[in-house]
């Protein structure tokens, strides 16, 4: 038993429960509640002429159905605009059931609540809706067209347009020192939508306690805090009277940082008006045509570069797709815009981007958010400059890394918090060291060739990525020690199997020196902690970690002074292992951390023996001073907050080997390496979980997965029979090394994990499968019928 | 109108339980609503992704494939019945020691199914145990500590034998 388990493998806390089936997901709880079922738009644009109930009424078992006329004033507006940014003029959002007009096949018209879900969808099934189909708009070229308008007000589609310039250091725009190159090419590159697709869809479940006037919901959500924030001001109740509790999620990824979704605000307001429970479980055909979608965008990219591939101007346009709606504003776009410099110093580079509606499902993060397209452009690029000089990949790029004394490294581009875009550490030529060393690169030539030989084709690729994580504004951490000895940590972010309980146990554990086994930690649960922010952009590690740290040291500070009290010590001397105070290097004079928790609450009240030794008669408290010292409070317990300046940027190198096909076209990954460096790793074991899971999404993206939409805007792969995500026998074991750069800007110097496995995966196995054929990949995913296709349109060997 | 419904009695866990269900009722939703045996989680409604697996006369099988009443009289095994007691079963042990889940929503399929997979194959070679696996879908982990965790419960599973012996 160490008390100091910070950066170990130590198994997780929330297995037990998730092993034996005692997790609690959104669909696990409210056992009586009614079920909502919704009637959701079969077409992808349609004018709402008429509803007609009428054949539902008689479902047995139904209990109330709602359109959008039967909605209160702050209901029937649109939902919130989350995140709204200047350069987002035109931006929309929806009702939460629609009124006149549908955008998207899978937007809610109709909500129906039942006794049961069964019942719930015998009622949807009955109800008429009468639609004037209108034309779709579908994919970025007939958007950006704009001859059919997804919004009668919006000019052009055009939601967003954004510009960001970096002038070189001698002053040069990137189109001047593109022209004044040596060496210029022109490309684009495309990638195409996929999703999260977390295997527990959303889900909300509302209890409205009427004889207190309050509202208890749980939502299987990524932000409980925000939801409750948006779910006070929506059905207009005093914040304390609601609280949102994030149960066991099964999955997120980012859909479920979106909110408030339309079912989150309506099935609350039905509990309400109904005076019932009432719980909405998202199915799988919702989650597809429902939720949120992903990825895709197109980048017109124009460099110029010298002689060694240094790059010396950048220009790259992106027209992205944000679907029908924008209430998470341009995240995805801005993040591409400003990451795509990955770990390399450019001359100068001007990013510009489009954002356009289209009548498919609305747009916002999924791991990685806009990175993967910002590195398959970038590594993409680096690749066709060495082609164009005859040069080694990774000699390109080595040629444009950053250096590590060139840190803090000021990008001169505005991230998506906001605030400057600088680097604050890394070491990326060491990076590419280990990880050419770790996939063999200088070997590989011969062993392609051996291959060749034996009629087989291999190709090897490289992606290096640099990733911004921990964006504020803040998280907070409540620490509390009892008088029985145990912690009780909470923090108001979410958790959806990133293992926080013991990730932040850890932290706890290490700072307040206390076995592990004594801390408990709490996530999500706005009874608990109110004020967060959530769970995205691999921040928890960085924002509560470093919040509850820091709570910790309150704690142990204040502890150390009680304890220097009862010790007759100088708070100076001592020390806490095993959860007792003592006298550095003095064994036998210590008290037990309960101990000092008793004495930091003098009591009136004897409700057991400990507190019997904090009460008024036993000479706890020195007679001639208040009990409890101005400018202190009873209780061992502190609150910290953690606030960065800006966000910390994690990095990292990946590398595979591939084998296609000569004949299917088939593309096999034989080998995956992954260089990551994330600071100071507080559970290796989980950040190595958090790679591989990363990666094997990152292969879902470059080789299987996208949302086919047809030119009528139907989505023709709504199932898990249709959308392939990988199964064990896709995913390639992942081989890993660590670096670890210590971020100088927080106290634990961490960085975040969770977004890295997946960014890189489309630039590499692009590269690699390019590699192999000697044809040019611009475009992921890649099946094998497309790289048939690419061989034939290259005028290679036709397979028969 | 109500729906008709059906009498029906399942050995769930080692234990007879009768429940009436409508005979449109799914497996999975008797389970987990009429039973209160929500381990057994639904990820597609369309047996593609294996969260529903549980194990009907010890074969694992999708459970939201399966109405209610074509059950009645079998043997059902869900996750809440795999550990011995308090002691997790060795598969369940592994998945904790390897890491083998992260948020947990397909977990429960995932021991089904390699609880099944370890009682007909006590030894299987690499190659056998991604075919065992190659049935569920999970999105978390990668799959790659998974197969270390059904290797890894193998291992645990002779050891005990051993010891038994």
């Amino acid at each position: 038993m160490t008390t100091r388990p910070f950066g170990e493998a130590v198994q997780r806390r929330e297995d037990p429960r998730l092993l034996t089936g005692r997790g609690r997901y959104l669909d696990d709880l409210g056992s009586g509640a009614l079920a909502a079922a919704f009637v959701r738009s079969p077409h992808a644009h349609a004018v709402v002429r008429d509803i007609d109930v009428a054949d539902a009424l008689d479902v047995d078992g139904l209990v109330a159905v709602y359109t959008w006329e039967d909605l209160p004033e702050r209901l029937a507006r649109p939902l919130p605009l989350l995140i709204p940014h200047p350069a987002l003029t035109h931006g929309r959002t929806a009702l939460p059931l629609a009124r006149d007009r549908v955008r998207h096949v899978g937007e809610p018209v109709v909500m129906v609540v039942a006794r049961d879900r069964y019942l719930a969808e015998d009622a949807c099934a009955l109800i008429r809706v009468d639609y004037d189909p209108l034309p779709a708009v579908v994919g970025l070229e007939e958007a950006a067209r704009g001859e059919r308008l997804v919004h009668d007000d919006v000019p052009g589609n055009v939601g967003a347009h954004l510009v960001q310039s970096v002038p070189s250091a001698d002053g040069r725009e990137a189109g001047e020192a593109i022209a004044a190159a040596p060496h210029r090419l022109e490309f684009r590159l495309d990638i195409e939508r996929s999703a999260s697709m977390p295997l527990e869809g959303r889900g909300v479940y509302a209890r409205w306690d009427a004889d207190d006037a309050s509202l208890r919901v749980y939502s299987s959500t990524q932000t409980s805090t925000s939801v409750r924030m948006a779910l006070a001001a929506t059905l207009g109740l005093p914040l304390p009277k609601v609280e949102v509790i994030a149960p066991d999620v099964g999955g997120g990824f980012g859909v479920k940082i979106m909110h408030p979704w339309p079912e989150e605000v309506l099935v609350p307001w039905a509990a309400m008006l109904l005076g019932r429970e009432v719980k909405w479980t998202e199915d799988r055909r919702e989650h597809f045509t429902s939720s949120a979608h992903e990825r895709a965008q197109a980048h017109s990219v124009r460099v110029g570069f010298d002689d060694d591939g240094r790059v010396l101007g950048l220009d790259v346009t992106i027209l992205h797709d944000h679907g029908a709606y924008t209430p998470y504003g341009i995240i995805v776009p801005i993040i591409t815009s400003t990451q795509l410099p990955g770990p390399y110093r450019l001359g100068a580079y001007r990013v510009a981007f489009s954002s356009v509606y289209t009548t498919t499902v609305q747009v916002t993060p999924y791991r990685g958010a806009g990175r993967p397209q910002a590195v398959f452009c970038m590594e993409r690029t680096m690749d066709r400059i060495a082609a164009h000089l005859g040069l080694d990949r990774t000699a390109v790029r080595a040629a444009n890394l950053i250096q590590p004394e060139e840190f803090p490294y000021d990008q001169g581009l505005t991230f998506q918090d906001g605030r400057p875009l600088v680097y604050d550490s890394g070491d990326y030529p060491e990076s590419l060291r280990l990880l050419k060393e770790l996939i063999g690169w200088d070997s590989f030539a011969a062993e392609k060739e051996r291959a060749a030989a034996g009629g087989r084709r291999l190709g090897i690729g490289i992606g290096c990525y640099v990733e911004g994580t921990g964006v504020g504004p803040y998280e907070g951490g409540h620490v509390q020690i009892t008088s029985d000895g145990r912690v009780h940590v909470s923090t108001g972010l979410t958790s959806q199997g990133q293992g926080h309980e013991t990730v932040f146990a850890q932290i706890a554990a290490t700072e307040l020196g206390v076995p592990l086994e004594r801390v408990s930690v709490v996530t999500g649960d706005t009874r608990r902690f109110g004020y967060a922010v959530g769970t995205f952009a691999s921040r928890a590690a960085v924002m509560s970690g470093n919040a509850i740290a820091l709570a910790c040291r309150k704690v142990r500070e204040k502890a150390l002074r009680i304890a220097a009290e009862a010790l007759e010590a100088d708070p100076r001397d001592l020390e806490i292992t095993d959860g007792l105070v003592h006298v550095a290097g003095v064994p036998g004079a210590s008290v037990p951390l309960a101990t000092v928790a008793v004495l930091a609450n003098p009591l009136r009240y004897a409700f057991d023996d400990e507190a019997a030794r904090a009460t008024q008669f036993a000479g706890a408290s020195p007679p001639d001073r208040p009990p409890v010292a101005e400018g202190e409070e009873p209780g061992l317990e502190g609150r910290g907050y953690y606030s960065p300046i800006r966000s910390t940027f994690a990095s990292g190198m990946h590398a595979a080997i591939v084998e296609t096909d000569p004949l299917t076209a088939e593309i096999r990954i034989l080998r995956y390496a992954v260089v990551h460096d994330c600071g100071n790793l507080v559970n290796p074991m989980i950040v190595e979980g958090q790679i591989h899971g990363g990666v094997a999404q990152g292969v879902g993206g470059a080789l299987y997965e996208r949302m086919v939409y047809d030119g009528h805007g139907q989505l023709l792969n709504a199932s898990f029979m249709d959308f392939l995500m990988p199964y064990a026998t896709e995913v390639p074991h992942v081989e890993t090394a660590h670096l670890q750069t210590p971020s100088p800007l927080n106290p634990l110097g961490i960085k975040g994990a969770g977004e890295a496995g997946v960014i890189p995966v489309s630039a590499v196995i692009a590269s690699a499968v390019e590699d192999a054929e000697g044809i040019p990949v611009m475009k992921m995913p890649i099946s094998p019928s497309e790289l048939f296709d690419l061989r034939r349109a290259a005028g290679g060997p036709q397979a028969s | 109108m109500g729906e008709a419904a059906h009498e029906i009695a399942l050995t769930v866990n080692g234990v007879l339980r009768r429940t009436r269900v409508p005979g449109r009722r799914l497996l999975s939703d008797c389970l987990r609503h009429d039973l209160g045996l929500t381990g057994t989680h639904v990820g597609c409604e369309h047996g593609v992704c294996g969260c529903c697996t549980v194990l009907l006369d010890g074969e694992p099988v999708r459970s939201c494939l399966m109405f209610a009443v074509t059950a009645d009289g079998h043997e059902i095994t869900t996750v809440e019945g795999l550990a011995d007691g308090a002691r997790m079963s060795p598969v369940q042990r592994a998945f904790a020691e390897c890491h083998g889940l992260q948020c947990g929503f397909c977990t429960p399929g995932f021991l089904c199914t390699v609880t099944a997979l370890l009682r007909e194959n006590p030894a299987p070679s690499g190659e056998e145990v991604l075919e065992g696996l190659s049935g569920n879908l999970c999105r978390c982990t990668g799959y790659q500590n998974i197969v270390r965790a059904v290797h890894r419960a193998a291992e645990i599973m002779a050891e005990e034998r051993a010891e038994e012996a």
